[in-house]
């Protein structure tokens, strides 16, 4: 094949998550999705919780839960650091349920107090919801 | 007869606690792997994190001027991070960072400047209790076992927080630098405000000079700046947990190695000792045999 693929790593504090050639990485910045080929222009954003998909070196599309961070886009490579990341395959969904259910119980106790308490709970209301909805697109089609 | 069974007793009593210090020097080898893996696991994203940020900050430039940069014109109350392990035995690795703390302390209160803490390691906390320190936090159990960034996010959240709204002027921490493991040293490092010389040490370490220079940032490079400095805190802060973590199995296993070997040459003048006991026992029955028959002939 006449096109180049890119590297794409995923990098966070415990480990690394992915670093293999993919064909397009797809990201949720802050100001929206964006996509990466080969050859991109440096670019530095910050990053949305929620899902990143990219289709590695034999087409195949795979999908990463991520926990905010930023990507930094140079022509040869994608570096996504966050402070946590899954593959699709494997999120937790009883832990994410688990998460989903005490985060809600929390927010409904804390009512609308606008504090530092609620603003996390809130972050893990939306981290749980994420990674369950992206666990359940698990096994259709791709 | 009494003597030789004293020594006796103290021989296996010695030989028991061989036991309890080699085992505790091996529990604190899989401990010290396990503690440098995660560290090795953390080096990438904590490069590959220092590398923009530098970049980042020397493009921004001081005009970011964000509040985390900029020094407070007094400084009146320091808040400072203690970091020590949760169980002893462990050699004078908690003695150290103790002492530490204390000349820190002891520094500032010479120029009138109060300090709070946050200890992190029971060690710490009871050091604290016992001196009549205010801890403002004691974090317990996570020093020495595992623990994720959560652990850093969380409690760096925390120390900003409390910085933005006044409650001190500096943050301070001190922990154990591990730089093999035959040696860790106690370390002091400045957090809030982010020294300038943070970001001059990471420019340094950034490749070439005209790196990050041209990238499109989005929202803006200000902004990106302004996310990634309350996380660059949360990387030094998980860092140097890591590293006191590690540093605390290192001292241990030294620890238990020396006690390891002490039993062992209490052991051996224990037996010779013993020995040389028995051969007096033995002798003076002999003496007492011999003088007996003597006198039967005679």
């Amino acid at each position: 094949m006449a096109e180049k693929n890119i590297r794409l790593e995923v990098v966070t504090p415990d480990k690394i998550v992915v670093d293999e050639e993919a064909r397009i990485v797809m990201a949720p910045g802050s100001l929206g999705e964006f996509g990466v080929l080969v050859g991109h222009t440096p670019f530095l954003t910050t990053l949305k919780i929620g899902a990143m998909h990219y289709q590695d070196a034999q087409g195949k599309e795979r999908w990463i839960f991520i926990n905010g961070g930023f990507a930094e886009a140079l022509p040869d490579k994608v570096t996504i650091l966050t402070e946590s990341a899954e593959r699709r395959k494997d999120i937790d969904m009883a832990r994410a349920q688990a998460a989903l259910d005490r985060a809600q119980k929390r927010l409904a106790e804390e009512g609308k107090k606008a504090d530092v308490d609620f603003l996390r709970a809130k972050a893990a209301l939306e981290r749980a919801l994420y990674r369950l909805k992206l666990a359940q697109t698990r096994g259709s089609g791709h | 007869m009494a003597k030789l069974k004293d020594i006796k007793r103290k021989i296996s009593a010695v030989k028991k606690t061989k036991q309890i210090t080699k085992a505790m020097n091996m529990v604190a080898a899989s401990r010290l792997r396990g503690a440098q893996s995660a560290m090795e696991s953390f080096r990438p994203y904590a490069s590959k994190f220092g590398e923009v940020l530098g970049s980042l900050a020397r493009r921004a430039g001081e005009e970011a001027g964000s509040s985390l940069l900029t020094p407070r014109e007094e400084v009146k109350k320091i808040h400072l991070i203690l970091c020590t392990s949760d169980r002893g035995l462990c050699g004078g690795f908690n003695a150290n960072l103790i002492a530490k703390a204390v000349s820190f302390i002891e520094q500032k209160r010479k120029q009138h400047i109060d300090v709070s803490l946050t200890s992190f390691g029971k060690k710490g906390r009871d050091w604290c209790r016992k001196i009549g320190l205010p801890t403002v936090k004691a974090h317990v159990g996570i020093v020495g076992s595992r623990f994720g960034f959560n652990v850093a996010s969380a409690s760096g959240h925390e120390l900003i927080d409390g910085f933005l709204k006044g409650e001190y002027d500096e943050v301070h921490i001190i922990f154990a630098e591990f730089i093999s493991m035959a040696r860790q040293t106690p370390h002091t490092k400045q957090l809030l405000p982010i020294p300038p010389l943070v970001i001059a040490e990471e420019l340094k370490e950034a490749k070439g000079s005209a790196y990050l220079a041209e990238h499109i940032c989005e929202p803006s490079a200000d902004e990106v700046l302004g996310e990634m400095l309350p996380r660059s805190i949360y990387v030094q802060l998980y860092s140097a947990l890591l590293e006191t973590s590690t540093s605390e199995h290192a001292a241990r296993m030294a620890a238990m190695d020396n006690a390891t070997k002490a039993c062992n040459d209490m052991m051996g003048s224990l037996t010779l000792a013993y020995n040389k006991a028995r051969q007096a026992a033995i002798t003076a029955e002999l003496m007492d045999i011999v003088g007996g028959a003597e006198a039967l002939k005679g």
